[in-house]
């Protein structure tokens, strides 16, 4: 099992009338009227500060992800935060787990191929790489693709970055969406032929389907928790097993909400606020920009109206007990937070668990404590899960050799969790 | 009037079906939806029917069971080319065109590519011009509350009311959001995210009797842009229709099939 920290980089602190004073989350509300350049500066110093303070304390991930114009995340670039985190974490058993940089809105997708491939080589082969296809208010509204091409530039982008890393001559493209001349990257990735895939998807669309066909790693970022997902990951299994893939858990990535304190009580108090201000104000998306049309393809927008599980619930009518009883939110002493976590592990086979420790308007201590009280009581319990059965195929291969340290090792390991401690 | 045939056919080396509803009698008229699909504009094809035997093809892949053709065309000229192929696939020469709203562009592009393949042009609150002052509204990403005051000049009415409407029975009720919603997205392919794609440059090469139809109360694309057509396509004429806002053809139907019965027939 690997768990890795995931960060959406949000906004910590609107206004207590957001909702009444705008219509969305996303591309609605006016920076100057909402937002500081300073405090901004802040919080991405704290973002890579939890991120890297999550890799000294033993996890074996940190994930960064790319939004555009909204309050709820926006790491504009992962590049630009990945190579912080690759360059601080030289020596360290962690992966630069970027998921990533959107590829329908990069032009050329080559670009991204590049950062990815910097990013590897900076990092010392520890890159895995995410392709998300980017939510429908990114790439169609903030970068202007046409929603009904957004999934075939997705695909013709990635067969073309996975060809550029690799690719011995210089080679032509001529695609429909991009055509190069002359393609010969600098620099190319360590990881030869190309780094892990992982492709993030919502489970409505074809994307699980893709990526069973493609033998890429799916990445459930759902932010309704373990409990609310197994349909969709039985789904993906179901693709999986009728592909003639095996039932290898690390061929799944999910991601959670996650804070633990010392005991469930504590836990539940604290979190409290941050979960609200995390399904209230940052994830307050209206319909017309999560569904624009041609986003869908025909059979999943079918699907999708036949029936949507989500449409029945509007989070602003839900408060954190409703969050913490229906498993959004696993929050509780370390005891319940595992045993929630290997449940649903274990129900939905995932072998990458991406614990969002840091949600909402967290401030860096509490985030802090979340990471440490995780990394200690936490985490160790759940690692051993699977790998007596299951070698991690979309692990940066330098990662999973103790006697393989990644080039550059050197720095100590404090804070380092008996199992990771165990491990190296 | 005739009774209604639809006509299938496959083009575009047999990667498009394409579905043409042709009813009435009389000098042929070919309608170009707009971008909600062929379906809230049957009522108006109807009326249209007295007078001309009117075309009313639908949008590559919005035809029932054919929605990957809206994958075999990429560029303007592919649509316009696919047209020119549709046209003479069902015979026509120099038909009249009307259009509504991206099919007014539709309409408009076609008679500029080919001027002689257009003998009368009507367009309906056309898009496919920009003025920076009065940018146009994205009507694919409207928000539920407000969006029936976006599209009609009086949004409490019954056509206003009933636009957004599906079925009550659960099958018919996905295919007709479905087919609403895919309508928009094959449309909006050539569109997105501002619908001008340089008609301005080719404007001037337009030679058919045009005239230029206009909700005076349309809040998608602001009524300055009926001028701002006629600016560019010599001679034409336009006729404001008041209480209509976006699709006068639904909301001021007598108007607008009087405004275009008088110029068809002329």
């Amino acid at each position: 099992m690997k768990v890795c920290m995931f960060h959406l980089m949000p906004y910590r602190d609107l206004p207590a009338d957001f909702v009444s004073r705008y219509d969305s989350a996303f591309i609605d509300p006016p920076w100057f009227d909402v937002a500081d350049s300073e405090k901004v500066g802040e919080y991405y110093n704290a973002t890579l500060d939890e991120l890297l303070y999550a890799a000294k304390a033993g996890f074996h991930g940190v994930c960064t992800n790319q939004h555009h114009q909204n309050v709820y995340g926006f790491m504009a670039n992962p590049s630009l935060m990945g190579a912080v985190l690759a360059k601080e974490t030289n020596g360290r058993n962690i992966a630069i787990v970027q998921l990533g940089s959107t590829l329908p809105s990069t032009t050329p997708p080559t670009r991204i191929a590049e950062e990815y491939a910097m990013l590897d080589c900076i990092s010392g082969g520890r890159l895995v790489a995410g392709f998300p296809t980017g939510l429908p208010s990114d790439a169609v509204i903030s970068n202007g693709i046409v929603p009904i091409e957004q999934r075939e530039r997705f695909r013709e982008a990635l067969a073309l970055v996975l060809k550029a890393w690799s690719a011995r001559e210089v080679f032509a493209w001529n695609g429909k969406h991009y055509q190069l001349g002359m393609v010969n990257l600098w620099p190319r990735p360590i990881q030869q032929p190309h780094p892990p895939v992982w492709i993030p998807g919502s489970g409505f669309s074809s994307t699980a389907q893709y990526v069973v066909e493609h033998d890429h790693c799916f990445c459930h970022l759902s932010y309704f928790g373990a409990k609310n997902a197994k349909a969709v990951t039985d789904r993906y299994w179901d693709y999986a097993v009728r592909n003639g893939r095996d039932d290898n858990p690390y061929r799944l990535s999910f991601l959670q909400l996650v804070g633990v304190a010392e005991t469930d009580a504590e836990a539940e108090d604290l979190y409290a606020a941050h979960a609200e201000y995390f399904f209230h104000k940052l994830l307050y998306s209206p319909q017309h920009y999560l569904a624009i049309p041609g986003c869908l393809e025909y059979g999943a927008l079918v699907q999708t109206l036949k029936s949507n599980p989500r449409a029945a619930v509007n989070p602003l009518e839900l408060k954190a007990k409703d969050f913490y009883e229906r498993g959004y939110v696993v929050v509780g002493s370390a005891k319940t937070v595992r045993e929630q976590l290997l449940d649903g592990i274990k129900e939905l086979r995932m072998g990458h668990l991406l614990a969002l420790l840091h949600f909402g308007s967290m401030p860096t201590a509490l985030c802090k404590r979340n990471i440490d009280l995780f990394a200690r009581e936490v985490l160790p319990y759940l690692a051993d899960q699977w790998d007596d059965k299951y070698e991690d195929h979309w692990w940066p291969e330098r990662l999973k050799s103790p006697s393989h340290p990644p080039p550059q090792a050197g720095e100590g390991r404090e804070g380092a969790s008996p199992a990771m401690a165990a491990a190296s | 009037m005739a009774s209604a045939e639809t006509r299938r056919l496959k083009l575009w080396q047999g990667r498009i079906e394409t579905e043409v509803e042709i009813s009435g009698n009389g000098p042929p008229l070919v309608y170009l939806h707009g971008p909600w699909g062929l379906g809230p504009d049957r009522a108006f094809v109807a009326r249209l029917a007295g007078q001309n035997t009117v075309y009313a093809p639908k949008f590559p892949g919005t035809s029932r069971g054919d929605t990957e053709a809206a994958h075999a065309l990429d560029t303007w000229l592919d649509l316009v080319v696919y047209y020119a192929e549709l046209f003479d696939a069902l015979e026509l020469s120099a038909p009249a065109v009307a259009g509504h709203s991206f099919g007014g562009l539709l309409a408009a592009e076609i008679a500029a590519a080919s001027p002689k393949s257009v003998g009368r042009l009507a367009l309906i609150d056309p898009v496919g011009l920009w003025l920076d002052d009065h940018p146009v509204q994205n009507w694919m990403v409207l928000p539920s509350k407000t969006r029936r005051s976006f599209l009609f000049a009086d949004p409490d009415s019954e056509v206003a009311k009933h636009f957004f409407d599906a079925p009550p029975d659960a099958a018919e009720r996905v295919e007709t959001q479905a087919q609403f919603i895919w309508s928009q997205a094959c449309t909006g392919k050539f569109v997105w995210p501002i619908a001008d794609r340089g008609f301005a440059q080719r404007s001037h090469r337009i030679v058919a009797p045009t005239l230029i139809v206009w909700g005076d109360a349309d809040r998608i694309i602001a009524p300055i842009y009926a001028r701002e057509f006629a600016k560019k396509i010599s001679g034409a004429r336009v006729e404001m229709i008041a209480g209509a806002g976006h699709l006068p053809q639904l909301e001021q139907p007598d108007a607008v099939v009087k405004a275009l019965s008088g110029f068809l027939a002329g």
